[in-house]
């Protein structure tokens, strides 16, 4: 039977209240923001659930404090706003915090790059790849579908290091409708090939699979590799992956060249010595103000459906001269 | 410990802070003199439930020090009370040793980072309310400068410790009425600041800052008000206290005074 797609925060934050009844180290708090299943957690857990109003600092003050006190704390909010409203606080009191006491907060940040898509650049969000992952401590989860991002939540309980989940806003298809991924090395490989290798993350896993469809109905076969975790994936596993490829795309809803998934797999690529050339799939230029349905705003900054089938078979022909 | 051994307490932090400064010029020496007695009336009045052996102890009450610049006068309380020995108050800014010119929670006795100022406030709330939940009946002391006041998410906290009546949670204002470029009130004024706490939903106190027995009855009043409602007791303090030169100046917290300064009030040791 086909799994019905769900929204990565309703899948997840179903495991969170579904353990609360088990587990009273669990504490909710949010900046002022909602879901049905949230709704359920204000109801069954009021005195472990928390909205601090719209205060992002605050909610990150409070998290770290209730970790202090031996909580395993959710804390909640719209992606650009628990990231960069707060940064310092996320800073301080869980990343530099956590490297002397055991600090237990998972940010889930909900809207991850154009998933709002009509709201425009203040509540889209495209940098937070690059700022979370500069936290050396920080694990960043980055699903690309409500499969893997129901998966992450034993990894939320069982480890202690500070956490963010960047969630889509959209209910994207199921990607893994046999088994969940397994996440221990923090990526999953779809397709394997020869001579390129996509490497996505997040909603981009969607368009890189529906491209390495089509150019494979043209003849080129393309690797294909869900890079869910950004910071903590077995660096081991991932090389004897990417290794024998000559060309690697990364593919990514954030700035092109500013620090993001591109940054961390060229530096991966040159401390490893990969001989392979890069091509990076992210978004081009400056923030944007133009409505349109999310494909069109990916093709207006260069990482919708076409832009990426151009780019990638352009990448290819300049590999084989 | 009797009302004259409380002050003499405080008498000798004053002139230990004094020499650590002259070993070690890189700590804030103002700012850490205008919170002495606060911290002597908190550790040695009776007020705060601690125990050096067991510095995470369960039923210990928290104490959050967010103007961690300006607690320098921490080291040599926390070395008599056996957090640490006292001959790491020799090695303060030396490479190797823990004691920094800004205090890390890496220090026995500190519980949160320090260093970046507004942060402590938020975070003792989140302290307080995982207390409430766990209903763990100790109290959270928070202190704070005046001048850190400035930041937003401070006002977050205090909006929201009223709103969640955290009575077990402490705030004690070192108000020295000056941070890094002058007077508070003449950068952003606070106003009165017990009223501005007050309309938030507070408890406010005020106490001379200096007078280490009149702070201890104080604490020992707002850690005892449970009335639903978090309490700030609003300390009236002198930045650089005793230290001619630095007294109440304007730009203390820049200006390092003369070893040789501060070798006569030492005594010429």
């Amino acid at each position: 039977m086909p799994i019905k797609p769900l929204a990565m925060r309703d899948a997840f934050l179903e495991n969170i209240w579904r353990e609360m009844s088990n587990n009273e180290k669990i504490f909710f708090t949010c900046a002022d923001y909602g879901s049905p299943v949230l709704d359920r957690i204000r109801a069954d857990f009021p005195d472990r659930f928390v909205n601090v109003g719209i205060a992002e600092q605050n909610l990150i003050n409070v998290s770290a404090g209730l970790a202090l006190e031996g909580y395993t704390v959710f804390a909640y909010a719209i992606a650009p706003f628990i990231t960069m409203r707060c940064y310092e606080q996320i800073r301080v009191n869980l990343a530099l915090l956590s490297v002397v006491r055991p600090i237990n907060v998972n940010l889930i940040g909900v809207g991850a790059g154009y998933s709002y898509v009509v709201s425009g650049p203040t509540h889209q969000c495209y940098e937070d790849i690059t700022l979370m992952r500069a936290l050396p401590n920080f694990q960043v989860l980055s699903p690309a579908d409500h499969i893997t991002a129901a998966k992450f939540f034993d990894t939320c309980i069982n480890n202690c290091d500070p956490k963010y989940l960047r969630f889509d806003a959209q209910v994207l298809p199921v990607i893994y409708r046999n088994e969940a991924p397994n996440i221990s090395k923090g990526f999953h490989v779809h397709k394997r090939s020869d001579e390129i290798c996509l490497v996505a993350t997040g909603y981009m896993l969607h368009t890189a699979l529906e491209a390495s469809i089509v150019l494979s109905e043209e003849g080129l076969q393309v690797g294909l590799i869900d890079l869910f975790d950004l910071a903590k994936f077995s660096v081991a596993d991932l090389y004897d992956t990417l290794k024998s490829y000559g060309g690697i795309v990364s593919l990514e809803e954030g700035f092109r060249g500013r620090g993001g998934l591109d940054s961390m797999l060229f530096e991966f690529i040159a401390r490893h010595e990969i001989k392979a050339k890069m091509l990076n799939i992210g978004v081009e230029g400056v923030y944007h103000f133009e409505l349109g349905t999310r494909t069109e705003l990916h093709e207006k900054v260069g990482i919708g459906p076409q832009a990426v089938l151009n780019s990638v078979r352009a990448f290819s022909r300049s590999l084989s001269k | 410990m009797n009302l004259s051994d409380l002050r003499a307490k405080a008498d000798w932090v004053w002139r230990e802070t004094l020499a650590i400064h002259l070993r070690a010029p890189e700590t804030r020496l103002a700012s850490s003199l205008s919170s002495i007695e606060i911290f002597v009336a908190l550790y040695f009045g009776g007020v705060l439930r601690f125990d050096p052996t067991n510095a995470r102890d369960e039923s210990r009450d928290r104490c959050i020090i967010s103007k961690g610049h300006g607690s320098i006068c921490m080291y040599p309380i926390l070395a008599d009370l056996g957090y640490f020995p006292m001959e790491e108050l020799q090695h303060v800014c030396e490479s190797g040793s823990f004691l920094g010119g800004i205090p890390d929670p890496v220090i026995p006795g500190y519980e949160t980072v320090n260093g970046s100022l507004g942060h402590g406030l938020g975070v003792a709330t989140g302290m307080a309310l995982g207390l409430k939940r766990k209903e763990n009946r100790r109290d959270v002391f928070v202190v704070v400068g005046d001048g850190e006041l400035h930041e937003g998410a401070n006002w977050e906290a205090i909006m929201f410790a009223a709103q969640h009546n955290l009575d077990n949670l402490h705030l004690v204002v070192d108000d020295n009425s000056i941070s890094m470029l002058g007077y508070t009130n003449q950068i952003v004024s606070h106003g009165d600041l017990g009223a501005r706490l007050s309309s938030f939903g507070w408890d406010c106190l005020e106490v001379q800052g200096h007078d280490v027995v009149a702070l201890r009855v104080a604490l020992l009043r707002q850690k005892n008000m449970l009335n639903g409602k978090p309490t700030a007791l609003i300390a009236k303090t002198l930045k650089g206290r005793g230290v001619p030169g630095l007294e109440n100046a304007p730009l203390s917290h820049v200006v390092n005074p003369k070893p040789d300064l501060l070798d006569s009030l030492l005594g010429g040791v």
